[in-house]
C-alpha cells in the first residue's frame, strides 16, 4: 500500500457523526412530527439552497478529515516506511495551490510581489523592485493565459456542468413521473413540486461556476493572494473550513449526551436529582465562559507537555487541542439545552399517557427512552443547528484572545488574528482578512438561514401570522 | 432638566467647534510643551530594586538617577558620572587586605573596593515623606494625620539633599525579603556579605507582623558602607570589571529611607501608596500621574540639580544637528505623557495623525512604512516623508537566536554526527529571508553571539561564520543548500532519512509564540526544515511550560533571545559558559553548552579590559562556538525610531534609557500640523442622517397608505 | 419578598463556593505557585531562592487545602485556598500577583465599562425594538422578508469585523473620533461614541429578529383579533397593545444581563483601549495573574446570581400569577 490511513481523534468523531446520521436516515424514515417537518423543509427553497451550500462546506471538511501518511521512497534493507507528516485528501486535491510558494505577500491575481525586494540583475547590479511572482512562470511558459480568458473558460465549464446536472435531473424526473419533457417543464413551472428544483439548479449552477472559475484561475494565479510567508490564501481559507465545521458540529456532538441525559433526568425524577443538576449547571453558567476556556486550554497545554510521546506529530498536537476546545466549549454551552429539556420534560411528565404508562409499571429508563425522548427530538435538532453558527463565530474570537486553536492550525480565527498587523501596514494588506471574513460569513449565513428553515418547518404557524 | 439639556448641548457644540474632532487629548493640553509617547504593557513594578523589563526602565530611568550614566552621543557607549563628582575609584586588595596594583592578575585579587563620591547639592523631587512640621519632625508620621484616599490628598511636600547613605540603603534593599529583587542571586555572588545579609533580613522579617517596616538603616552590610555624608564604598569579591555597568542601572539608584518608612505605614499599601506606585528620585522628571490603565505622566522635577546638553559627540553628530543645543540646561520638555496603547493599529494611526511624537518601533509591526533601499539603508515611505517624519535606526544590543539543547540525544552532544546535523540546519534556515519578511529588512544576520556596537564584534569577512557562510566574489553569502544536504548526509541522515533505519528525521521546535504573527513564524520555520526534508513538529506552549522544559532540559530546538544588560561581551559570551548551564547549575546557558576550551578562555577574557588581547580571546571563543553550532545564531534586530518634524533631532541610544531629557519639541508647529492633518470628513455623517430621515419618511408614508387601505 | 431574597441569598452561597472551588482547582492544577512566581519574576537571573521569596511575599508558601502541622481550625484556615478564595466572600479581594490592590482597580474600572455597556444596553434595546416593530408592521411584505434577511446577514458577520471596519472607516478615514483611548470626565463621550455605535450595530441582527418573533406571537393572540374586529387601526393595535404586551417578555428577559453589564465587553474594550473591567480580564488572562482572575470570576458569578433573582422578581411583577416562592 502506498499510504497508511491515520485517524485523528476529530476525524474519528466527525465520521462517527456522519455514520450515525446516515444510519438513522437509512434504518427508519422519520415519522410523525419529524416526518411532517422534513417534508416541509424539503419544500422550502431557502432551506434547500442553503442546505446545498452547507453540504459543500461539510463535504470539504470531510475530505479534509480523511488523513493518511504517504509512503516514503524505498530504503534498502528495511520495510516500507511512512512519512510522519499527515496529509489529507483535500491536501492532495489542492496540491496545485501549494506548488508555487512565494516569498511574501502578493495581492489577489497579482503578477508581482506586494513588497519591493533587492534583486541582483545579471550584470551584478542590485535594484529594488517588485519582483515577478514564481507562479508567473506558468503564464510565461504557456503564453496567452490572461485573467479574462481563464475566467471565461471557467464560466463555460460551470454552465456546461449545470446543464449536465439539469439534464440528468430532468431525465430522472421524466422517468419517475413518466411524462415527456414538455409536461415536465409545465409541472416545474407550475411550482407544485415536492422539491424546489428551480432554486436548487440555480444554486448548483452558481456553485459549479464559482468552483470552475476558481480552479481555472488558480492554475496560473494566487486567486486570493498570498500571505506573509507566501502561502496561498485560498488554500488556507479552504483548510480553515474543517476547523470551523468541526468546532460547530463536534462541540454539539460532545455536549449532547450530557445535556440530554441530565436535562431529562432532572425533569423526570425531580427531587434531589433535580436539585443537584440545577446546582451543577447554575454553577457552571455562573463562571464567565472566557475564563473557563482559558483555564481549560492551560490545563490541556500542561497535559500535552507532560506526555510528549503521545503527540509526536504536528497534526496530533493541533488535533488534540481542537478536540479539547470542542469539549470545553461543550461544557460551557450544554447548560442552555439542558435547561430547556428539563422544562419540557416537566411538562411531558404530567401528560396522561405518560402517567398511564407509569401506572402500568414501565421502568424509568424505558419511559424516558420511549415516551419522553421522542417528544424532545425537535427541540434538540433546533438547538443543534442554531448553535452551529454561534460556535463558528466563537472560534474567531477565542483565537483572537489567544485561547483558541493551536497557532499552527489553519483557522479563520488565526487568519483574522494575523490580520491585526496586516491592517497596520501601508498600503494595507486586506485580502487574508477579507477571505477569512467572507468564507466565514457564507458558512454562518447559510447555517443561520438553514436553522431558520428548520425552525419554521417544525413550527409552520410561526412565520405566516 | 432643561438647564441640563442646554448645558449639554452647549458642551457638545463647544466640542464640535474645534476644527479637530479626533484629538485624544484634552483641549487644555493643546499648546503645552508635552511629549506624547506610549506604553504597551502596564509596568509591573516601578521600584528600582525590582524593575528589570525595558518598558518599566523606560519610565524609571527618567525618575531615578544611579551614580553613573551613559554618554548620550558617544559611541562606543561610554560611562560618565551622573550624580557623582567623578568616576568611581577602584582599589584591588589581596587576601590579606593589602592594596594591589591595577594590573594585578585576577587570581590574586580577593576584593575590589569601589569608592564613590556623590555630588553635594542634589535634591530629591518633592514628596510628602520629606514634609516637616514646625518641630522638624515628619509631617506625615504615624498617628498625626488622616490617611487621604487619593495621592492628591497629601498636600504637604518637602525635599532633602541626596546623601551617600541613600545609595547604601538601596543596596541593602536588594537583599530585603520585602522587596524581592531579581538580581539578589546574581549580586550575592559579588557584593561582600550580601548573601548573609539576606538570610539575616529574612529571619528578622519573620518576627515582624505582616507588612511592617523592616528598618534596614539599623542593620549594617559589610559590602556597602557610608564613609561620610557624600562618600560610600562598595566591596566586591574578586575582580568584576563589569560592575561599573551595573552602577548605571536603576538597581543602584538612591532610595531615601524615610520614603520607604513612609510607605510602610498602616493603610498605605491598601491605597496603592507604595514605592512601586509612587517612586521618588532625583532625576529630571517626577511621576505626576500613575494610572497604568491609561496614562503615566511625568513632569519636570522642580528641584532638578541641573545638567547641560553634551557639547561633544561622534563625528557627524554636528552635521546631523545633534549639537545644536550644546551647553543648554536640561531638560527641555515640561511633561512626558505615556499612553497605554495595546493594539498596533490604533497606535500606528495615532502616530500618523500626529498624536504621538516619537514612535520607537520594531520593524515587525510597521512593515511598509519603512523601506530598505538598494544600498540597505532604511528609508521612510513617500507618504510619511511628505508628512515630514524622519527615521533613525540602530542595531540593538540584543540577539534573537534558536538554541539546540546540547543534552538532547539527537541534536545535542559533541559527536561529529550531531555537530554536522546542527551545522546543516544552521545553513538551511535562511535568516536573510526571515529578516526580509518579518523584520522588513531591518536587522543583521548574526555570525556569532556578540552584537555590533559591543566590544568583540567583528564585522565583515573577519567575523564571518565559516560554517554557515562563504565568500563569493569577495562577498559574504550563505552557503548553498547543497552544502547543508551534504553535511546532513555525512551526519547520517541523507535526504532527511536515517541512513541505518531509513526512519524519517523528525525534530521538535519549542516556542511560546502568541499573537498575530505566531502562525507565520511557525510555518516559516517548518518550511525551512522542509528544505532538508526534515520534518519539524512545532510545540507551541505557554511561557511557564516552555521555561519548565528548558529548565529540565526537555526542549530540543527552541527560540531564545538575549537583551544586553550592559555593553560588554561577557554578557553574551556567558550564555555559552559551561558552569552556567541551566539544567545542572540553573544559570543562563539555556542550551547547556559545555566546551572545556571555551570555558578556560572565558575565565581569562572576563577580567580583561577592552584590549587587542581580549579581542583575540573573544575571536577564539566565537570560533569554537561557530564550529560547535549550539545556536543558530539568528539575527541582531534593528530598532527604528520615528520622529515627527516638530521634534528636534535625537540620537538613538539603545543602551541608555534616560534620554528624554535631551529631547526638544515645537508645540505650535505640532498644533498647526495636527489641525491640518485631521480635518474631519463630515459628509458620511450627513449621508447617514439623510438616509435615516428618508427611510423614516418612506416608512411613515407606506404605513399610512397601508392603513388607509385596510380602513377601506 | 424579604423572605424570598433571604432564601435566594442562602441559595447563592453554595453556588459561589462551588465556583470558587472550581476556579481554584482549575488554575492550581496547571499553575503551581512556582510557575506563578517564575511568570512574574521575568526571564533573567531567576533563582530558586527568588522563587521561594516571591511565594512567601504573596502568600503562596502554604499548603493548598489542608495544613497538617497547624493547630485546630488553622488546619483548614492557614491554607492558600482559605486565604485567597474564601476571603472574597467578605469582598476582600486582596492584592493582584503584581502587588496592586484589586478592589481599587475594580472600582476605577467599573466606570468606563458601564459608560459603554449601559448605553449599548438601552439604545440597543430601543433600536432593536423599533426595527422589530417596523418589520412586524410590514409583515408578509417584501420589506419584511428583506428586513429578516438583513437581520440574518448582520448576525452572520463576525463581531470582530464590525470593530475593525468601524475603526477603519470612522476613525481612520473620516477622522471623526479618536481611534482609541479614554479620558475621565465629560470629555469621554468622544471616546465611547464609536464603541457604542459599533456594539449596537453588531447587535441589531440577532436582537431585532428575536423581538420580531415575540411581537408576531403577540399578534396572533385573541385580543388582537378582537381589537381588529372592533376596527382599531393597525398603528393603534401595534403600539397600544402588541408593544405593551410584547415588552414584558423582552424586558424580563433582558433583566438577567443587567448586572453583568458591570463586567464590560472583552473585545470592544481591548480594541478601543477603554480601561474597563473587560480589558482587565483579558490582561489578567494574558499575564496569567490568577488573583485577578479569581476575583473576576467571583464577581461575575455573584452578578449572575443577582441577575437570576432580578429576573424572578421581574416576572412576578409583570405577571401577578407567578408567585415568588
Amino acid at each position: 500500500m502506498n499510504w497508511q490511513p491515520v485517524i485523528l481523534w476529530t476525524d474519528g468523531l466527525i465520521w462517527l457523526l456522519v455514520g450515525v446520521v446516515a444510519l438513522t436516515l437509512w434504518r427508519k424514515s422519520p415519522h410523525g412530527q419529524l416526518h411532517e417537518a422534513s417534508v416541509r423543509l424539503r419544500q422550502m427553497p431557502v432551506a434547500m439552497t442553503t442546505g446545498l451550500v452547507l453540504f459543500l462546506f461539510v463535504a470539504i471538511a470531510l475530505l479534509d478529515s480523511l488523513h493518511y501518511r504517504a509512503a516514503l521512497p524505498a530504503h534498502p534493507g528495511v520495510g516500507r516506511q511512512y512519512s510522519v507528516e499527515v496529509t489529507s485528501v483535500l491536501d492532495e486535491i489542492l496540491q496545485p495551490l501549494l506548488k508555487y510558494k512565494e516569498k511574501t505577500y502578493s495581492a489577489p491575481l497579482a503578477k508581482h510581489l506586494y513588497v519591493k525586494q533587492n534583486v541582483t540583475l545579471p550584470d551584478g547590479k542590485i535594484v529594488r523592485i517588485y519582483p515577478l511572482l514564481r507562479i508567473d512562470d506558468i503564464r510565461r511558459q504557456t503564453g496567452s493565459n490572461d485573467i479574462a480568458h481563464r475566467a471565461g473558460r471557467g464560466v463555460l465549464f460551470g454552465i456546461s456542468f449545470a446543464v449536465l446536472v439539469a439534464a440528468c435531473a430532468a431525465s430522472w424526473l421524466m422517468m419517475r413521473r413518466q411524462c415527456g419533457i414538455a409536461e415536465l417543464v409545465r409541472q416545474l413551472l407550475a411550482m407544485d413540486n415536492r422539491l424546489p428544483w428551480r432554486s436548487m439548479l440555480l444554486t448548483v449552477a452558481l456553485l459549479g461556476t464559482l468552483t470552475a472559475v476558481l480552479a481555472e484561475l488558480a492554475g496560473a494565479f494566487h486567486v486570493l493572494g498570498t500571505d506573509k510567508i507566501g502561502q496561498d490564501v485560498l488554500y488556507e481559507t479552504l483548510k480553515s473550513i474543517r476547523t470551523g465545521v468541526l468546532i460547530g458540529t463536534l462541540t454539539t456532538l460532545i455536549m449532547l449526551p450530557f445535556a440530554v441525559l441530565l436535562g431529562v433526568s432532572a425533569g423526570y425524577f425531580g427531587g434531589w436529582v433535580d436539585d443537584v443538576i440545577q446546582y451543577l449547571y447554575t454553577t457552571l453558567n455562573a463562571i464567565p465562559s472566557v475564563l473557563l476556556i482559558a483555564a481549560a486550554v492551560l490545563i490541556m497545554q500542561v497535559y500535552i507537555e507532560m506526555h510528549p510521546a503521545m503527540f509526536d506529530s504536528a497534526a496530533s498536537r493541533t488535533d488534540f487541542r481542537l478536540l479539547f476546545l470542542c469539549i470545553i466549549l461543550g461544557v460551557t454551552s450544554w447548560t442552555g439545552l439542558c435547561r430547556v429539556l428539563r422544562g419540557e420534560t416537566l411538562k411531558l411528565r404530567e401528560l396522561e399517557y405518560v402517567q398511564a404508562a407509569r401506572a402500568f409499571g414501565v421502568s424509568d429508563w424505558r419511559m424516558m427512552l420511549r415516551h419522553i425522548l421522542p417528544n424532545l427530538y425537535h427541540l434538540i435538532l433546533i438547538s443543534v443547528v442554531m448553535d452551529f453558527s454561534g460556535l463558528v463565530l466563537a472560534e474567531a474570537v477565542l483565537s483572537y484572545l489567544g485561547v483558541g486553536v493551536d497557532p499552527a492550525m489553519q483557522s479563520w480565527g488565526n487568519m483574522i488574528n494575523a490580520a491585526r498587523l496586516e491592517m497596520a501596514r501601508e498600503p494595507i494588506v486586506w485580502w487574508p482578512l477579507a477571505a477569512a471574513f467572507s468564507l466565514m460569513f457564507v458558512l454562518v449565513l447559510a447555517a443561520n438561514l438553514f436553522a431558520d428553515s428548520v425552525h419554521d418547518a417544525f413550527d409552520p404557524r410561526g412565520r405566516q401570522r | 432638566m432643561i438647564r441640563i439639556c442646554i448645558s449639554i448641548i452647549i458642551l457638545l457644540l463647544a466640542g464640535c467647534k474645534q476644527t479637530v474632532w479626533n484629538d485624544p487629548y484634552p483641549a487644555s493640553e493643546r499648546d503645552a510643551n508635552t511629549l506624547y509617547l506610549s506604553f504597551v504593557e502596564r509596568p509591573k513594578h516601578l521600584d528600582p530594586a525590582q524593575s528589570y523589563s525595558d518598558d518599566e526602565i523606560e519610565i524609571l530611568a527618567q525618575i531615578y538617577e544611579p551614580p553613573l550614566q551613559y554618554h548620550y552621543l558617544k559611541r562606543p557607549y561610554t560611562l560618565i558620572p551622573d550624580t557623582l563628582t567623578a568616576m568611581p575609584q577602584v582599589t584591588y586588595l589581596d587576601a590579606a587586605g593589602h592594596p594591589l596594583p591595577k594590573d594585578a592578575p585576577a587570581e590574586r585579587i580577593a576584593q575590589s573596593v569601589y569608592e564613590l563620591h556623590v555630588r553635594p547639592g542634589i535634591y530629591y523631587q518633592p514628596h510628602p515623606a520629606f514634609a516637616r512640621d514646625r518641630q522638624g519632625l515628619p509631617y506625615y508620621r504615624a498617628g498625626t494625620f488622616q490617611l487621604p484616599d487619593s495621592w492628591d490628598g497629601f498636600k504637604h511636600t518637602g525635599t532633602r539633599e541626596l546623601v551617600a547613605a541613600d545609595y547604601v540603603y538601596e543596596i541593602k534593599r536588594l537583599a530585603s525579603p520585602q522587596v524581592n529583587s531579581p538580581i539578589l542571586g546574581l549580586m550575592s555572588g559579588y557584593i561582600v556579605g550580601l548573601k548573609d545579609y539576606a538570610d539575616l533580613l529574612a529571619k528578622q522579617a519573620q518576627s515582624l507582623p505582616d507588612g511592617r517596616y523592616l528598618d534596614l538603616t539599623r542593620i549594617s552590610l559589610a559590602g556597602a558602607e557610608v564613609v561620610d555624608r557624600y562618600t560610600y564604598r562598595i566591596r566586591l569579591k574578586g575582580k568584576y570589571p563589569q560592575f561599573m555597568y551595573w552602577l548605571a542601572m536603576p538597581f543602584f539608584a538612591p532610595i531615601a529611607p524615610e520614603v520607604d518608612a513612609f510607605y510602610h505605614q498602616p493603610g498605605m499599601a491598601k491605597r496603592n501608596f507604595t514605592l512601586d506606585w509612587h517612586p521618588v528620585g532625583t532625576g529630571a522628571y517626577q511621576l505626576a500621574v500613575n494610572d497604568p490603565n491609561r496614562q503615566i505622566r511625568l513632569t519636570r522635577n522642580p528641584y532638578f540639580h541641573g545638567e547641560r546638553y553634551p557639547s561633544t559627540g561622534e563625528p557627524g553628530d554636528r552635521a546631523a544637528g545633534l549639537l545644536r543645543d550644546a551647553g543648554k540646561p536640561l531638560p527641555f520638555i515640561d511633561t512626558i505623557v505615556f499612553n497605554l496603547e495595546k493594539e498596533t493599529i490604533p497606535y500606528w494611526n495615532k502616530f500618523l495623525q500626529g498624536y504621538y511624537d516619537l514612535a520607537a518601533v520594531n520593524a515587525e509591526s510597521f512593515d511598509q512604512a519603512i523601506r530598505i533601499d538598494a544600498q540597505g539603508n532604511a528609508r521612510l515611505s513617500d507618504a510619511m516623508s511628505a508628512q515630514g517624519m524622519s527615521l533613525v535606526s540602530a542595531v540593538m544590543p540584543s540577539i534573537s537566536f534558536v538554541g539546540f539543547n546540547m543534552l538532547d540525544n539527537v541534536v545535542g552532544g559533541y559527536t561529529k554526527r550531531a555537530r554536522q546535523l546542527r551545522q546543516a540546519i544552521s545553513i538551511a534556515v535562511d535568516y536573510e529571508e526571515f529578516i526580509a519578511i518579518f523584520q522588513n529588512g531591518g536587522g543583521i544576520p548574526a555570525q556569532g553571539p556578540i552584537p555590533p556596537g559591543i566590544f568583540g564584534y567583528e564585522g565583515g569577512v573577519a567575523g564571518m561564520n565559516p560554517v554557515v557562510y562563504h565568500l563569493v566574489n569577495g562577498k559574504i553569502e550563505r552557503r548553498p543548500l547543497s552544502d547543508a544536504q551534504r553535511l546532513l548526509a555525512e551526519a547520517g541522515y541523507p535526504n532527511g532519512r536515517d541512513a541505518r533505519t531509513g526512519a524519517p528525521l523528525v525534530l521538535y521546535y519549542d516556542n511560546t509564540f502568541t499573537g498575530p504573527n505566531a502562525k507565520a513564524y511557525v510555518d516559516w520555520m517548518v518550511n525551512q526544515f522542509a528544505k532538508l526534508n526534515i520534518q519539524l513538529v512545532p510545540r507551541s506552549t505557554d511561557y511557564n511550560r516552555f521555561q519548565d522544559k528548558i529548565r529540565r532540559g526537555n526542549a530540543q530546538i527552541f527560540v531564545a533571545g538575549w537583551n544586553a544588560d550592559y555593553p560588554d561581551p561577557e554578557n553574551f559570551l556567558g550564555l555559552l559558559y559551561g558552569p552556567d548551564g541551566q539544567v545542572k547549575y540553573g544559570g543562563e546557558n539555556q542550551v547547556n553548552y559545555k566546551n572545556a576550551r571555551y570555558d578556560v578562555l572565558y575565565d581569562q577574557m572576563k577580567y580583561l579590559d577592552n584590549t587587542p588581547q581580549r579581542q583575540l580571546l573573544i575571536n577564539q571563543m566565537v570560533g569554537i562556538a561557530q564550529q560547535d553550532a549550539p545556536w543558530m545564531f539568528g539575527y541582531f534586530p534593528r530598532s527604528f525610531g520615528l520622529r515627527q518634524q516638530w521634534v528636534s533631532p535625537g540620537k538613538l541610544n539603545v543602551i541608555a534609557n534616560n534620554t528624554f531629557k535631551y529631547r526638544k519639541l515645537d508645540p505650535q508647529l505640532r498644533q498647526h500640523l495636527r489641525e491640518q492633518w485631521n480635518k474631519p470628513v463630515i459628509w458620511p455623517v450627513l449621508a447617514v442622517l439623510a438616509v435615516l430621515a428618508i427611510m423614516l419618511a418612506a416608512v411613515a408614508y407606506a404605513a399610512r397608505r397601508r392603513d388607509r387601505k385596510t380602513a377601506k | 419578598m424579604i423572605h424570598y431574597l433571604g432564601r435566594r441569598f442562602l441559595y447563592a452561597l453554595p453556588i459561589l463556593f462551588g465556583v470558587n472551588l472550581l476556579t481554584f482547582l482549575l488554575f492550581f492544577i496547571v499553575n503551581t505557585p512556582d510557575d506563578m512566581a517564575r511568570m512574574h519574576l521575568g526571564t533573567k537571573h531567576v533563582s530558586a531562592a527568588a522563587i521561594a521569596r516571591w511565594k512567601t511575599a504573596h502568600g503562596y508558601d502554604k499548603p493548598l487545602f489542608y495544613h497538617p502541622q497547624a493547630h485546630g481550625s488553622d488546619k483548614l484556615t492557614d491554607t492558600v485556598f482559605f486565604d485567597k478564595s474564601l476571603r472574597m466572600f467578605v469582598l476582600d479581594f486582596g492584592q493582584s500577583d503584581d502587588g496592586r490592590n484589586i478592589s481599587h482597580e475594580i472600582e476605577t474600572r467599573a466606570g468606563p465599562s458601564l459608560e459603554i455597556a449601559l448605553p449599548v444596553f438601552v439604545l440597543g434595546l430601543l433600536t432593536n425594538i423599533s426595527f422589530a416593530l417596523l418589520l412586524v408592521l410590514f409583515r408578509g411584505t417584501h420589506l419584511d422578508r428583506f428586513g429578516v434577511m438583513l437581520a440574518v446577514a448582520l448576525m452572520s458577520i463576525s463581531g470582530l469585523f464590525y470593530i475593525i471596519a468601524g475603526q477603519y472607516l470612522v476613525a481612520k478615514l473620516w477622522r471623526l473620533v479618536p481611534i482609541s483611548g479614554y479620558v475621565n470626565g465629560l470629555d469621554s463621550w468622544r471616546f465611547v461614541v464609536l464603541p457604542i455605535a459599533v456594539s449596537i450595530i453588531a447587535g441589531i441582527g440577532g436582537g431585532s429578529r428575536w423581538y420580531r418573533s415575540i411581537f408576531l406571537e403577540e399578534m396572533g393572540k385573541d385580543y388582537v383579533r378582537t381589537a381588529r374586529a372592533k376596527g382599531l387601526s393597525e398603528w393603534r393595535i401595534l403600539f397600544r397593545h402588541v408593544l405593551q404586551n410584547g415588552l414584558i417578555p423582552i424586558l424580563t428577559g433582558a433583566v438577567v444581563v443587567l448586572p453583568l453589564l458591570f463586567m464590560g465587553s472583552l473585545l470592544t474594550e481591548s480594541f478601543f483601549g477603554i480601561p474597563g473591567l473587560g480589558s482587565y480580564i483579558i490582561d489578567a488572562i494574558q499575564a496569567q495573574d490568577f488573583a485577578i482572575v479569581r476575583a473576576m470570576v467571583f464577581i461575575g458569578s455573584a452578578l449572575y446570581i443577582v441577575g437570576l433573582s432580578l429576573t424572578d422578581i421581574a416576572y412576578s411583577w409583570a405577571d401577578p400569577r407567578v408567585r415568588l416562592s
